[in-house]
C-alpha cells in the first residue's frame, strides 16, 4: 500500500489544524454559516437531516487493517457504533458532532486518511477496481496510476473551483468493475502490442438527471502522458464547462453540447502545448510508486485446496459462500473474498465497529492486512489462501457477515435516501430491505443468478439506478414516496442506461414488482442466460406487459 | 398549522421551538402555531442563529391529532422520528453485546 511521504503528511496535518481553527471560529461566532459552509464542505462535512455527516476518502477503495481499526474506533467513540460504505468506495459517519470533527480528522491523519475533496466542485477521490492487483483477468495493476492521480489532484490549485464536481475511475482489467464509462474521466490501463503500458481514455460518462455513457476520447495514451493529458481535459472543462446552470455543469453536458470532435480538438491542442513539460511522468517515479503496490509474499500453493474441498463437501452454506463470494486470484491457490454488507432485511453498506474489527482481524490473519471497499458497498479481502476459506467463513458467520449473496438479487446498491440525506425525495433503504427479505431463500437467489438491483432516493443517482439491470428511482409524488423502475442498465464494459418500465409504484408494491420482473425473466430465459442477457434478447415489452396494471 | 424547526449548531441534531422559545429535541414539546405566527417565529429565530444555537430555522406544516403533532411530509416525519432504516438499533445492539 502507498505510504505517505513528508509532503502528504504535512498537507494533511496542516489541513486538520486549519479546520480545527475554522470550527472554533464558527462556534465562537466569528464565522457565519454562509462563510463556514464552503469550508466545512471542503473537509467532507455535510449537514444532513439529523446531524452532521462526515465523508472520509478511501483512496481507490484501498484500506489497511490499521486504517479499518481506526474507522471502527471513530464509529464507536464519535458516532453511534457504525459506518456506512458508499457507492464511491468511501465511508460516511452519520452522527458526528461538529465539535468532534477536528479530533476525528486528527485520528484519521494518524493513519494517513482524510476527508479532503470528498465534497465540492473539485476532483473527488479516485475510484478503482476493488480486485485491483488480485483478479485473474487483470492486465495491469491500476493502483500506482490511481495513486499518481491522487497526488496530482490533491489540493490542485487550478482545479479547486471547477464548474461542478469531477470524478475519475480507473481499471486495469477488461472486465470493468469500476464503472469507468460512467465517470467524468474513465481510464482503462492497457498494454500495447509492443508490451508498453498506456491508457484508453473515456470522457463524459455520468448518471444523475442526465445519464450518459462516456465517449472514447483517445484509444491509446502513453503512460508518461497520463497527467499531461488528464490536465488538458480538466483545463478544457474548466474553461468551457457551464457555470450558469448547476444541472448542466458536468463535463458530460459539455461533451453533449459541444460534441466529441470539438472537445477532442481542444484537449489535443492543450495536450500538445503542455506535453513533455513538468507533468510528464518520469519512469523512475512510476516505478517508485509501483513499489508500494508490489504483490505481497504469496505462498507457493497448488491451484486447488484440500481444506476447501473438504469443507465444500461437508457444508452447503460454505459451498454457497464460495460459489458467490469467492473470486479467482491471479496467484494459484489464492482467492479474493467478498464480504457482503447486504444482510437479508438489513441496511446495505452499513458495518458496525465490531464487524469492521473482525474484518481487520481476518485481513491480518489471512490477507496481508489488506481490505478493499467496492463501489457495490461491500468489503473485500483481496488476497487470501484458499486453504483459509473455511476459517474465514466461520469467523464471518459468527460476526453476521457471511451473506452468500455477492452479485445476486439481495446485493443491491442503495443510497442512504430520505432516511438520512437532505437531497433525497424518497427512502431507499426500506425498499432494499423489502427486496432482500422477499428473496431471502438462498436457493432461489442462486437460481435467479447474477442480478444488479440499484436504488436511488432521488434523481442525483448516488444509488446508480440508471445502470441497474433493475433500477429503482424514488421520487416525490404529491408529497408521497413513489418509485419508478428502469430495466437493462449495465455499469460494465457493456455499458447501458436502463429503459423506463412505466409510471411506477407505491413503496409497498416495489418488491412485488421486482418479483414480477424476476418471474418473467425465469420464464423467458434461455439456458444459463442472466437477467440482463435475457432482457437484451427479448427487450422491454414482455417485462412491461408483466408489470401490467401494477404500473400506473 | 405549523411548527418551527432547525438543526443545532454544535451537533447538528434536529430541534423544535417550544412555547418558551427554547429549542428542544422532542417533537411533542414543539409549539404549534398559525402560519403567520410561525413566520414571525422563524424571523425571531434569526437571533438564535446569531447566538450560535441553531442553523437554518424554517416552518413545517403539521396536523395535530389525538396522537400528537404529526408533520405532513415524509421528510419532516423522518427528521422528527429519526431514520426508519434501523441502522442505529443494529449498531446499539452490537455495542451492548460487546459491553
Amino acid at each position: 500500500m502507498y505510504v505517505y511521504d513528508s509532503f502528504d503528511r504535512q498537507f494533511v496535518g496542516h489541513r486538520v489544524e486549519q479546520f480545527r481553527d475554522q470550527v472554533a471560529r464558527r462556534l465562537s461566532g466569528e464565522l457565519s454559516e454562509e462563510q463556514f459552509r464552503p469550508l466545512r464542505l471542503m473537509n467532507g462535512v455535510y449537514l444532513q437531516l439529523h446531524s452532521y455527516m462526515l465523508r472520509v476518502a478511501i483512496p481507490y477503495g484501498t484500506l489497511s487493517s490499521r486504517q479499518l481499526r481506526t474507522l471502527a474506533r471513530i464509529a464507536r467513540t464519535h458516532d453511534k457504533g457504525y459506518g456506512h460504505f458508499t457507492t464511491r468506495q468511501n465511508i460516511q459517519f452519520n452522527w458526528p458532532s461538529l465539535e468532534a470533527i477536528p479530533d476525528i480528522l486528527a485520528e484519521l491523519a494518524e493513519v494517513e486518511m482524510h476527508a479532503i475533496q470528498t465534497s465540492g466542485n473539485c476532483i473527488r477521490n479516485v475510484t478503482s477496481d476493488h480486485f485491483a492487483g488480485a483478479s485473474a483477468d487483470e492486465v495491469v495493476d491500476p493502483r500506482p496510476y490511481a495513486e499518481i492521480l491522487r497526488q496530482w489532484s490533491s489540493l490542485h490549485p487550478e482545479f479547486s473551483y471547477l464548474p461542478r464536481k469531477f470524478k475519475i475511475a480507473i481499471t486495469g482489467a477488461p472486465q470493468d468493475r469500476a464503472a469507468i464509462r460512467f465517470h467524468d474521466i474513465g481510464l482503462q490501463v492497457v498494454k500495447s502490442e509492443a508490451g508498453e503500458i498506456g491508457f484508453r481514455v473515456f470522457v463524459g460518462g455520468g448518471l444523475g438527471r442526465s445519464p450518459f455513457v462516456a465517449w472514447t476520447l483517445r484509444e491509446y495514451l502513453a503512460e508518461k502522458d497520463l497527467l499531461s493529458y488528464v490536465e488538458a481535459i480538466l483545463r478544457v472543462y474548466n474553461l468551457y464547462g457551464r457555470r450558469d446552470n448547476k444541472y448542466k455543469a458536468r463535463i458530460k453536458i459539455l461533451m453533449h453540447e459541444a460534441g466529441l470532435e470539438t472537445v477532442r480538438g481542444e484537449v489535443e491542442a492543450e495536450f500538445e502545448r503542455i506535453r513533455e513539460g513538468a507533468l510528464e511522468l518520469p519512469a523512475g517515479d512510476v516505478a517508485r510508486i509501483a513499489r508500494h503496490f508490489a504483490p505481497p509474499a504469496f505462498a507457493t500453493l497448488p491451484a486447488t485446496s484440500e481444506a476447501e474441498g473438504r469443507a465444500l463437501r461437508a457444508d452447503p452454506a460454505f459451498a454457497r459462500f464460495v460459489a458467490h463470494n469467492v473470486t479467482p486470484h491471479k496467484v494459484p491457490g489464492h482467492a479474493s473474498v467478498t464480504i457482503s454488507l447486504k444482510p437479508v432485511g438489513g441496511v446495505p453498506g452499513d458495518a458496525t465497529a465490531e464487524q469492521m474489527e473482525v474484518v481487520a482481524d481476518l485481513a491480518e490473519a489471512h490477507g496481508f492486512g489488506e481490505i478493499r471497499v467496492s463501489h457495490r458497498q461491500n468489503l473485500i479481502l483481496p488476497h487470501v489462501a484458499r486453504d483459509a476459506l473455511p476459517e474465514i467463513f466461520a469467523r464471518l458467520s459468527e460476526a453476521g457477515l457471511a451473506h452468500a449473496n455477492a452479485g445476486l438479487v439481495g446485493d443491491t446498491i442503495t443510497c442512504p435516501g430520505l432516511d438520512f440525506c437532505a437531497l433525497a425525495n424518497a427512502r431507499s433503504i426500506p425498499v432494499a430491505k423489502d427486496i432482500s427479505t422477499r428473496f431471502a431463500d438462498p436457493a432461489r437467489a442462486a437460481e435467479i443468478g447474477p442480478l444488479d438491483i440499484k436504488i436511488s432516493g432521488c434523481i442525483n443517482a448516488c444509488g446508480h439506478h440508471h445502470v441497474g439491470a433493475i433500477g429503482i428511482l424514488g421520487v416525490d409524488r404529491k408529497g408521497k414516496e413513489f418509485y419508478q423502475l428502469t430495466l437493462g442498465g449495465s455499469p460494465d464494459e457493456t455499458a447501458a442506461i436502463g429503459d423506463s418500465a412505466g409510471p411506477g409504484f407505491w413503496p409497498h408494491e416495489v418488491a412485488g414488482a421486482v418479483e414480477t420482473l424476476v418471474d418473467t425473466y425465469l420464464k423467458l430465459r434461455a439456458g444459463e442466460e442472466t437477467f440482463l442477457a435475457t432482457y437484451r434478447r427479448v427487450g422491454l415489452a414482455p417485462f412491461k406487459e408483466a408489470l401490467g396494471d401494477g404500473a400506473r | 398549522m405549523q411548527i418551527v424547526t432547525a438543526n443545532r449548531l454544535g451537533d447538528g441534531r434536529v430541534v423544535f421551538r417550544d412555547r418558551g422559545g427554547r429549542w428542544v429535541e422532542v417533537l411533542a414539546a414543539a409549539v404549534v402555531l398559525s402560519k403567520d405566527e410561525a413566520a414571525a417565529a422563524v424571523e425571531a429565530a434569526s437571533a438564535d442563529v446569531a447566538a450560535r444555537l441553531i442553523v437554518e430555522p424554517y416552518a413545517v406544516d403539521v396536523s395535530e391529532t389525538a396522537a400528537g403533532i404529526e408533520p405532513k411530509t415524509m421528510r419532516e416525519k423522518i427528521r422528527a422520528g429519526g431514520p426508519t432504516s434501523g441502522s442505529e438499533t443494529i449498531a446499539l445492539a452490537a455495542l451492548e453485546r460487546a459491553a
